[in-house]
């Protein structure tokens, strides 16, 4: 229980299911903040003494457990060394992965429990072979199929969503202040919890300090200097202060990131749109794709609340590829592409490498 | 029936501290008016004043009332601070957080602090006490150690530290909370310029409490209004709270060396005592359990409907390391796997036994967390 409304009803609910509930709210900072500010952050003390307030409207115990360590590590400090690798990480999707599914499920397993239930907008149900699936929330405004996209069939089994196929945000909040939760109208958090003004570069720049390097294009051309390339996202615009114009005089995005080169490549927005993802970091969400070797229709999602976009997709020599019908922009090595047949989500890679659409030919050839 | 072995952290209210508090309640005036009704109320808060400084064995003018522990210490502390001329405080990092946090914002403010380190059992080295008062008792401010530690009930021998102290002429203030009611803690006798107590842990009310300043003591106040409580406590006086705190304070704790006793027989297959070779309280017994989470431990205790603790918690009620065990030399992984087990006046040898029959199963599930 994060101390927000979705959580609380999804506990109400359980609980007026028949079931044996207990509330559990996740410290994962251990410089908690007193209270919130914003819409940022949901572990501040303030936060745990809604979901505790929640629980005794509820008549079910609370407990905090603490999982600050972990978090830390798993999450926070990943979350760095993605940033120091030159990729996007999405820290929330890990946390699913690696507390919220796994950590805080495991302690509930081992003290007894059956299942762990929280307030995403996603749905379980069991597919034609009798193996359970995620599916997407039909409030499709809502749906946070993406970032559960982690969840292994194992895991499935022990996973609610009393919430998820709620028809919108506004029910739920209704339904919040009808059963009297004084979180009914309280805000949705937004960001990184554990980046609590938002400023993630500055963060960034505290933790892995400044690097001063070169900005080329594409053809090895250097078009500025940088301060560190953790400072850097693929389909970055603003920030680049480059003093020479682009060829065709139109801004310039940054495409890629290498830390190690300490270079960041930057070119036209054309040259931003991607063909094919891949990454060997996947997992199967449910049931495994008969003979993934061979290419399959399916959809990629990129970002939590990106469209899904058509693609072939095939599992070849570990890696998993997809390729797009249509080129798609802003994608990040780093970023989880979650892989969905119809509403299913089938599983997730991280993104280890794209293919641009246009290639670096093409590029200064519509320049000249 | 769930049983309950937490009254260390608050125990509940005695029967004759509540027929007392209520009747007391009852009454209108503020002690401190002219006419009958504030006069009635001020002989109930002189009464007690009286009966609490028989209990302390202090002068009743010794007895400063308070709103309880928290504020007690804060106010021998921030106020020997204040008054003295020194800004070393002496104290060690096993004090109840009304201590340590008082010390660590002074400290803020400019005060220097001698944390004196404690071996395994809990207990300081005088001749590391001795060897800081001869090099620095100039500009010591107070010496601050508890009588004894709430959370492992280990006792301070503080009369051979106020002995020790008054060849230096330094104060000494004892967080006396967890001893109080529950051994002699003699004040005339003890040597020591302020004494903080308080009434819950007693079968009193929360909100209640005391510190006893000696009459040769003076501290700058934390609240300024009216002048109560001789100067250092305005405010207006909570007449049938002090009845209360003093009624607590009178009506005596039952002998617990037999559950002690028995707790310790029943437990220690499964865990370890802290306390060591040091003596303690029999009231509070502190075990660690290797390999389980301290908050696993409570949590499955709870779901068998026996309530405990960890000894620490912080606000958003997370179980952390003991700080206590720490500063004791303790790892960190012993240090999380503490139970404070405690009794009170209606504890039952049954009580202890429930205890006991369910620990093995939660250990054995607590480990594999």
């Amino acid at each position: 229980m994060s101390g927000g409304v979705d959580s609380a009803v999804a506990a109400a609910r359980a609980v007026d299911a028949g079931h044996e509930v207990v509330g559990v709210h996740l410290a994962l900072s251990r410089n908690a903040g007193t209270l919130r500010t914003g819409s940022r952050g949901c572990c501040t003390i303030e936060d745990s003494m809604d979901a505790q307030r929640v629980s005794s409207l509820l008549g079910i115990k609370y407990f905090v457990w603490d999982f600050s360590d972990r978090f830390k590590e798993d999450v926070v400090d990943e979350f760095i060394a993605e940033y120091e690798a030159g990729r996007t990480p999405n820290p929330c999707m890990r946390c699913n992965e690696r507390i919220k599914f796994a950590a805080l499920l495991e302690k509930a397993l081992s003290l007894g429990f059956d299942a762990v239930v929280t307030g995403h907008y996603a749905t379980v149900l069991t597919g034609e072979t009798g193996e359970l699936e995620l599916h997407r929330s039909p409030a499709t405004a809502k749906d946070q199929s993406y970032v559960l996209g982690v969840l292994t069939g194992a895991e499935l089994k022990h996973v609610m969503f009393p919430i998820g196929a709620s028809a919108s945000k506004a029910d739920i909040r209704a339904e919040a202040a009808a059963r009297g939760l004084a979180v009914a109208q309280k805000p949705d958090s937004y960001d990184i919890c554990f980046i609590p003004d938002g400023d993630t570069q500055g963060w960034l720049e505290d933790r892995v300090g400044a690097k001063p390097g070169l900005i080329k294009d594409r053809a090895g051309n250097v078009v500025g200097e940088h301060e560190g390339t953790h400072g850097f996202t693929v389909g970055q615009r603003k920030g680049l202060r480059l003093g020479r114009p682009a060829p065709d005089g139109r801004p310039r995005y940054v495409l890629e990131v290498h830390p190690k080169e300490n270079t960041v490549i930057v070119g036209s927005q054309s040259a931003l749109a991607v063909t094919e993802l891949a990454g060997t970091r996947f997992t199967w969400c449910g049931a495994q794709k008969a003979n993934p070797e061979q290419w399959f229709e399916a959809e990629v999602q990129v970002r939590a609340h990106a469209e899904p976009v058509a693609c072939l997709a095939a599992v070849i020599d570990g890696e998993f590829v997809t390729r797009v019908n249509e080129p798609i922009m802003g994608v990040a090595p780093g970023q989880t592409a979650v892989i969905y047949l119809g509403t299913r989500v089938l599983g997730q890679f991280t993104i280890d490498r794209t293919v641009s659409a246009v290639s670096v030919e093409e590029e200064f050839e519509a320049a000249l | 029936m769930r049983v309950y072995l937490d009254h260390a952290a608050t125990s509940p209210l005695r029967p004759e501290v509540l027929n007392a508090y209520t009747e007391a309640l009852q009454l209108v005036g503020n002690p401190s008016a002219i006419h009958s009704g504030g006069q009635s109320s001020r002989a109930i808060l002189e009464g007690a004043r009286e009966r609490l400084a028989k209990v302390a064995h202090c002068d009743r003018n010794e007895v400063i009332f308070t709103s309880g522990g928290t504020e007690s210490n804060n106010l021998a502390i921030k106020g020997l601070f204040a008054e003295r001329a020194g800004n070393l405080i002496i104290t060690t990092a096993s004090e109840h957080h009304a201590v340590l946090d008082a010390v660590e914002y002074l400290e803020t403010q400019g005060a220097e602090v001698h944390w004196l380190k404690l071996n395994r059992d809990g207990q300081i080295d005088m001749d590391e006490l001795s060897k800081v008062l001869e090099e620095r008792s100039a500009e010591t401010a107070l010496i601050a150690l508890m009588w004894v530690n709430n959370e492992t009930g280990i006792v301070t021998p503080i009369h051979e530290v106020t002995a020790l102290a008054a060849k230096y002429g330094v104060p000494v203030h004892s967080d006396a909370v967890a001893a109080f009611g529950h051994m002699p803690t003699n004040f005339a006798e003890s040597g020591l310029a302020t004494m903080a107590l308080t009434g819950h842990k007693l079968g009193g009310p929360v909100g209640t409490g005391a510190l006893i300043v000696s009459r040769a003591t003076k501290v700058v106040p934390l609240l300024h209004g009216g002048g109560q409580e001789r100067g250092f406590r305005a405010g207006t006086m909570d007449a049938a709270g002090a009845l209360a705190l003093a009624v607590a304070a009178e009506t005596p704790q039952p002998d617990y060396t037999g559950l002690e006793a028995l707790a310790v027989k029943l437990i220690t297959p499964l865990g370890n005592l802290t306390r060591g070779a040091s003596q303690g309280i029999p009231n509070i017994l502190n075990f660690t359990f290797e390999g389980c989470p301290g908050d696993s431990l409570l949590f499955l205790l709870d779901q068998a409907e026996i309530e405990v603790s960890n000894g620490s918690a912080c606000t958003a009620g997370v179980a952390r390391a003991s700080h206590v065990l720490l500063a004791m030399g303790f790892s960190e992984a012993e240090a999380s796997s503490a139970l404070r087990v405690s009794f009170g006046p209606q504890t039952t040898a049954e009580d202890v036994k429930a205890l006991a029959e369910a620990l093995p199963k939660v250990v054995a599930t607590a480990r594999k967390i």
